[in-house]
């Protein structure tokens, strides 16, 4: 993706903006870009508890935005990866607190003298002002999708808004998504959720205990093992370029797999 | 991949880390003031007391978020707890 500014969006709640967010931004860092990643969700501030980072915040970006601190102060590093940071939201303030005009200056700010190269941007869940405001600064857009008919149908709404916006490259992240479903034909596959929004998938992440484990410790699951890690590696990979192909998700080792297998099947 | 006490462990963080961001959340005070308070104060204690064995913590009691100091007042290395202080 040539977009520097990137919003990480959805429409519905709680299928893994956030998660998306810390897991994409430090895995671009780790590929050596300077990154920073914003929590838009004034009142809800989440990313700093899910990159472990929540005892670091001072100022955050109602802060910023009211000119109470400078831009440098709100903005943490985080220490386990070189060139990734978090400007935090604020918990204290509601979200009326938030101009799109001024957010814009301030990502403005952060690319042409912070030098950040990547600026990714956590939304939060609806269509309205919050979302909005995220959305203002954005060049480009990551539209996190689950495999399940709400999810789709709001994911449908949020990606005719954001080309009302005139973002353009706008690429959808199919998050847990789980093979074993899929293959029963019990849930949607990421050629139907393709087939249906008419949007390329740029990353398909499954269900995966690890994201769990790596949100409870506050370690984003890339700097792990988990399988969920590695695709938000690959992910990262595809937005900076990279053709990199998707690895077979299929788990199912039964029994009728070995003979499928065994008669020349996949 | 994970094995049952891998998961028992990343609970008991989480725990911890709930306790202490729900505090500062309540108290509406900034975490990473208390953070680096707690740096500075640690960084004053070692200037007097190198070899000390001392900790400063942050603690919540009741409705309060409270740093609790152990000060040890040792010369030699590892010496024992001196004063307690809090505030
Ligand atoms: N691939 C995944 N596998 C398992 N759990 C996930 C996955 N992605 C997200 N989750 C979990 O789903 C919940 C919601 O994720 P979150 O990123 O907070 O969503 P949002 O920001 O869209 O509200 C969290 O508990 C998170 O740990
Ligand atoms: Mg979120």
């Amino acid at each position: 993706m040539n977009a520097k500014v990137i919003v990480v969006t959805s429409g519905k709640g709680g299928v893994g903006k956030t998660t998306t967010t810390a897991n994409i931004g430090a895995a671009l860092a780790k590929l050596g870009e300077k990154v920073v990643v914003i929590d838009v969700d004034v009142g809800l501030r989440n990313l700093d508890v899910v990159m472990g980072l929540e005892s670091r915040v001072v100022f955050d970006l109602v802060d910023v935005l009211e000119g109470k601190c400078r831009l440098s102060q709100a903005v943490i590093r985080d220490k386990r990866v070189e060139s990734l940071y978090l400007l935090p939201a604020s918990q204290t303030r509601d979200k009326d607190a938030l101009d799109p005009e001024v957010f814009k200056g301030v990502v403005r700010q952060l690319i042409e003298e912070e030098g950040f190269t990547r600026v990714l941007i956590d939304s939060p869940a609806g269509i309205e002002s919050g979302f909005k405001t995220a959305a203002a600064p954005a060049e480009g857009a990551l539209v996190v999708v689950n495999p399940e008919v709400s999810s789709v149908r709001d994911a449908d709404r949020i990606i005719g808004l954001l080309e009302a916006q005139q973002i353009r490259e706008i690429r959808l992240v199919i998050n847990r998504l789980r093979p074993k479903m899929v293959a029963s034909g019990n849930m949607l596959s990421e050629a139907d959720v393709l087939e249906i929004l008419g949007v390329k998938p740029i990353g398909i992440v499954p269900e995966d205990d690890g994201i769990l484990v790596s949100t409870n410790v506050g370690e984003p699951a890339v700097l792990g093992k988990s399988v969920a890690g590695q695709a938000f590696m690959d992910t990262a990979r595809r937005i900076k370029g990279e053709d990199v192909p998707y690895p077979k998700l299929e788990q199912d080792r039964g029994f009728m797999a070995a003979l499928r297998r065994l008669f020349g099947g996949a | 991949m994970f094995s049952w006490m891998n998961k028992r462990r990343s609970k008991e963080t989480l725990k911890d880390r709930l306790e202490l961001v729900l505090a500062y959340d309540r108290a509406q005070i900034p975490p990473g003031k208390v953070d680096a308070l707690r740096n500075d104060l640690l960084e004053v204690v070692k200037r007097y007391f190198p070899a000390g064995n001392s900790s400063v913590e942050v603690e919540q009691r009741g409705d309060q978020v409270v740093l609790s100091a152990s000060i040890s007042l040792e010369e030699g290395p590892g010496g024992t707890e001196g004063t307690r202080r809090e505030g």
